[in-house]
């Protein structure tokens, strides 16, 4: 993910919740330096100068009129702020009308993402500048936060319920996706990328999508692009440093230790069930925690991955 | 243990002397050195997480080892060191000498209920075994899922809660039934106010997170789907249960810190505390409504929006009595006579600290600020600021503040300020700092972020590391006050409240005569205003 923008608002939502922010800061901030401002005033302005005379303060015990003062001054303010929080959130609650939905469910430690017409994506969701869409989410294992810093936006994704959260991107570009519900090991690794189009360049990707890959791609190299899209590389390693599951370097051919005792070679029909069925063997020391690709990778696609792990010595 | 036998109460020597003592102090002593103990060694763990957050990948620790450690440092943090150091410890010691009392109302279920705590942290050393990656939170379905002991675990933190409640009760009934002849509530110090609200606190949410945890039990050991929705569980109903406990328990946290705060202040400001009473209703007023606000941490958990909306409302009443607090302590230092011991150093650097998290609530609060920041490590900015910034500033002030009392000896003023100078430093480098990565989006308990966090993620683990510097050098210093200290007078700091007008360290039955209360302890000033 090197084209992640800056971090400003990508959603004219997002500039209302900025809005709400800086109402916050402003009033936060008077309140910082009134009171520090005293604080530090107090304490210097009264220390001690002369030794002895330490008594000799006024027994003062209490103001009712100025402690009834501070007591209505904060209410009244912290009911603004309250109104206003309360305001911009419901409003963002309600969907523009129009919204495409879109599917997202949450997996250790992956985002499967599915599009009105049944295709299906990890970890990638594209969308059309100036459209709204509407994200349904979902767990098929733990609760997981599905967060859009740009957007200001955040919501649980919970097994057994759907919720939902919507958005509007005003800008073109490629926006971050955090997992913010701790999930376990990979929890810091499921990150995904929201991709804002320009509407004619979303239309164009729609139908050459449809055509299921580039014909003239050889296939290595189409192996390659879906492991890195498919949300593989969350937990394996090409290289480096070993991730949450084994290494995918010098794996081919190589002898695997199972989780029982025995081992087996890793021949392509292995790699192959490994993708689509990853529980029927599981690695010897590694945690059964990979979800099957069965629904999101098409034969030939499983077919590119293992000629590109193929390719990896 | 004669009444008044003129010798201290650390004259007995010997191991048995302390495992079966009925004298509240020595029980405080003995919760205070524990509690520090896993202070020290949480710190340890968050010294090792702010290490792996030095580069944006993994590179010491693997990322189950990191999701370890953030555990095991929240959770000791939280149930091992914050929740029972100032209540169980310095209360403990203190609220008998505040009150005019020889001791507690009950001393043996005291002892009791310390044994109970050491058998709790026994059975939670003894779960990590298979060492938690949970959180201190424990949310299903992970927590029910994963391979960790978290049943054991669930015990400890039982046995844990049920030392809490025992010295909630005990404390309850102490101050309705043992204050000296002529103290009535309203003459009571302030940081008997505090223990007291804390205490209801505990005995009535505490249960809460007994059955919850035992509800988890059953889900993990019977396969009960209390939590499982594909037995019909709903797996939010446990932050529901885990919040109305947890919520008010971060009262439990920072009121007895307020408490501390409250009974420093007048004594070295040489002034009467401003609006004593004020203060003493608004830990009441905290400790009920902190009851109903517990879902502001579940604002993007699926609730309705109007739940949303009722909890946010709840949520910012709360900030109303802290604030009158915040007002009355500054008010109180206005043409005061201040001089700067390390006591009131950490006393006002509680007030600075707190009024920084305490600001930082309203995002939070609000709902659509709430939305954005939540989870990220603003939170974790705001919460440090306020449990260690507050809370464990507060702990300190206390620390040195009845330091002469508790050992009768005096520390190293000099060595105190200097430690005090490199802990305030180290504190906001480490702390300010993350707030500027939460607002940018960085999520919290990642142990690898994307590059774009590097450079904020360096200046905090430098300024860990000052803090730490300034932690060992306080704790080096209380060594060297134990060890060779200069012998401390009754009452080095001229204060008015009880514990001060018998020797330091107080004979083992605290008082040669109960005393007669005839005025409240804040009585500084001799100009009528
Ligand atoms: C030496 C000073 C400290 C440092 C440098 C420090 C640092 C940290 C860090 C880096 C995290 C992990 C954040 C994350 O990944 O989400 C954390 C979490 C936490 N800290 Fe601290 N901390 C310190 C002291 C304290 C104290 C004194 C307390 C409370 C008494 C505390 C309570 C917590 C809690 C409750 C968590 C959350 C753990 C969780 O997410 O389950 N910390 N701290
Ligand atoms: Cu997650």
């Amino acid at each position: 993910m090197n084209s992640i923008q800056s971090f400003g608002a990508a959603s004219g939502e997002a500039g209302k919740v900025d809005a709400v922010f800086l109402l916050i800061a402003v009033i936060c901030g008077f309140f910082f330096l009134l009171t520090q401002g005293l604080l530090v005033y107090f304490a210097v302005r009264y220390r001690r100068r002369a030794a002895g005379r330490d008594n000799e303060t006024p027994r003062i015990t209490g103001n009712h009129l100025l402690e009834i003062v501070w007591i209505l001054v904060p209410t009244i303010v912290v009911m603004a702020i309250f109104y206003y929080g309360w305001k911009v959130y419901s409003d963002m609650r309600i969907p523009r009308p129009g919204a495409a939905e879109v599917h997202v469910t949450g997996k250790q430690w992956m985002w499967e993402i599915r599009y009105p017409g049944g295709r299906t994506a990890i970890n990638e969701i594209r969308v059309q500048r100036g459209k709204p869409v509407k994200f349904l989410l979902s767990s098929s294992d733990v609760i997981h936060g599905f967060y859009l810093p740009e957007f200001r936006v955040k919501m649980d994704a919970i097994p057994g319920r759907i919720t939902s959260l919507w958005l509007s991107p005003d800008r073109a570009g490629t926006f971050a996706i955090h997992c913010t519900v701790y999930c376990g090991d990979g929890h810091s690794n499921m990150n995904g990328s929201l991709i804002v189009m320009e509407p004619a360049e979303y239309a164009a990707w729609e139908r050459g999508a449809a055509e299921a890959g580039r014909a003239d791609e050889p296939l290595p190299k189409r192996g390659e692009r879906l492991v890195g899209a498919s949300g593989c590389l969350n937990c394996h390693a090409v290289s480096g440093k070993e991730k949450i599951g084994p290494n995918f370097s010098g794996l081919f051919g190589s002898k695997v230790p199972l989780e029982g005792g025995t081992t087996v070679s890793a021949d392509e029909e292995y790699l192959r069930e490994s993708i689509v069925d990853p529980g029927a063997k599981v690695v010897k020391g590694y945690p059964n925690v990979m979800p099957t690709y069965k629904t999101s990778m098409k034969a030939e696609e499983v077919r590119a991955v293992v000629e590109y792990l193929k390719t990896l010595r | 243990m004669s009444a008044g036998d003129g010798k201290g109460y650390l004259s007995e020597r010997g191991w048995r002397s302390w495992a079966f003592t009925l004298d509240h102090k020595r029980i405080g002593v003995m919760y205070l050195c524990t509690t520090i103990f896993f202070f020290l060694l949480g710190g340890v763990f968050a010294l090792l997480l702010r290490l792996e957050l030095l580069s944006p990948q993994a590179r010491y620790f693997s990322n189950h080892a990191y999701n370890v450690f953030f555990t095991l440092h929240g959770a000791m943090m939280i149930f091992l060191f914050i929740i029972p150091a100032i209540p169980s410890g310095l209360g403990n010691f203190l609220i008998p000498l505040h009150l005019g009392a020889r001791d507690v109302a009950f001393p043996r279920l005291n002892l009791a209920s310390y044994w109970v705590f050491v058998a709790g942290f026994l059975v939670i050393v003894g779960s990590l075994v298979a060492p938690m990656d949970t959180g201190w939170t424990f949310y299903t379905p992970y927590s029910a899922k994963t391979g960790a002991a978290v049943t054991t675990l669930s015990l400890g933190v039982f046995l844990i809660g049920m030392s809490s409640i025992l010295t909630g009760l005990n404390f309850i009934v102490t101050i309705h039934k043992l204050r000296a002849p002529g103290m009535s509530f309203l003459r009571m110090p302030l940081f008997l106010w505090s223990m007291y609200a804390t205490s209801i606190i505990q005995v009535v949410a505490t249960p809460v997170v007994g059955v919850t945890f035992l509800l988890l039990a059953a889900e993990r050991v019977l396969g009960v789907g209390f939590f499982d929705p594909a037995k019909g569980g709903d797996p939010v109903l446990f932050q529901h249960f885990f919040w109305f406990y947890s919520h008010p328990v971060v009262y439990v946290m920072i009121l007895p810190a307020m408490g501390i705060v409250s009974e420093v202040i007048p004594v070295f400001s040489r002034k009467p505390i401003f609006g004593y009473k004020a203060i003493a209703y608004s830990s009441l007023a905290i400790a009920f409504l902190g009851f109903l606000v517990w879902a502001h941490h579940m604002f993007t958990s699926g609730m309705s929006p109007l739940a949303n909306a009722i909890f946010s409302f709840m949520t910012f009443f709360v900030a109303v009595p802290t604030a009158v607090k915040v007002f009355n302590w500054i008010a109180t230092l206005y043409r005061g006579s201040i001089t700067f011991e390390a006591p009131m150093l950490y006393a006002l650097t509680f007030i600075f600290l707190f009024i920084i998290g305490g600001l930082t609530g309203p995002f939070l609060g609000a709902l659509a600020t709430n939305v954005q920041l939540h989870d990220t490590y603003f939170v974790v900015a705001h919460f440090h600021y306020t449990m260690m910034g507050g809370t464990v500033m507060g702990f300190f002030a206390g620390l040195h503040y009845w330091f002469p009392k508790i050992t009768g000896r005096m520390l190293n003023e000099k060595a105190a300020r200097a430690s005090w100078a490199l802990i305030f430093l180290g504190f906001n480098v480490t702390f300010f700092t993350m707030f500027f990565l939460g607002v940018r989006g960085m999520p919290r308990r990642y142990a690898e972020y994307l590059p774009k966090y590097h450079s904020e993620n360096v200046v905090a683990t430098i300024g860990s590391v000052i803090l730490t510097l300034g932690i060992l050098a306080m704790v080096w210093n209380f060594v060297q006050g134990l060890r060779s200290g200069t012998p401390a007078p009754g009452n080095p700091w001229r204060a008015l409240s009880l514990e001060w007008q018998t020797p330091s360290p107080p004979e083992t039955e605290n008082f040669h005569e109960i005393p007669l209360v005839t005025d409240w302890p804040y009585g500084y000033g001799t100009k009528k205003a």
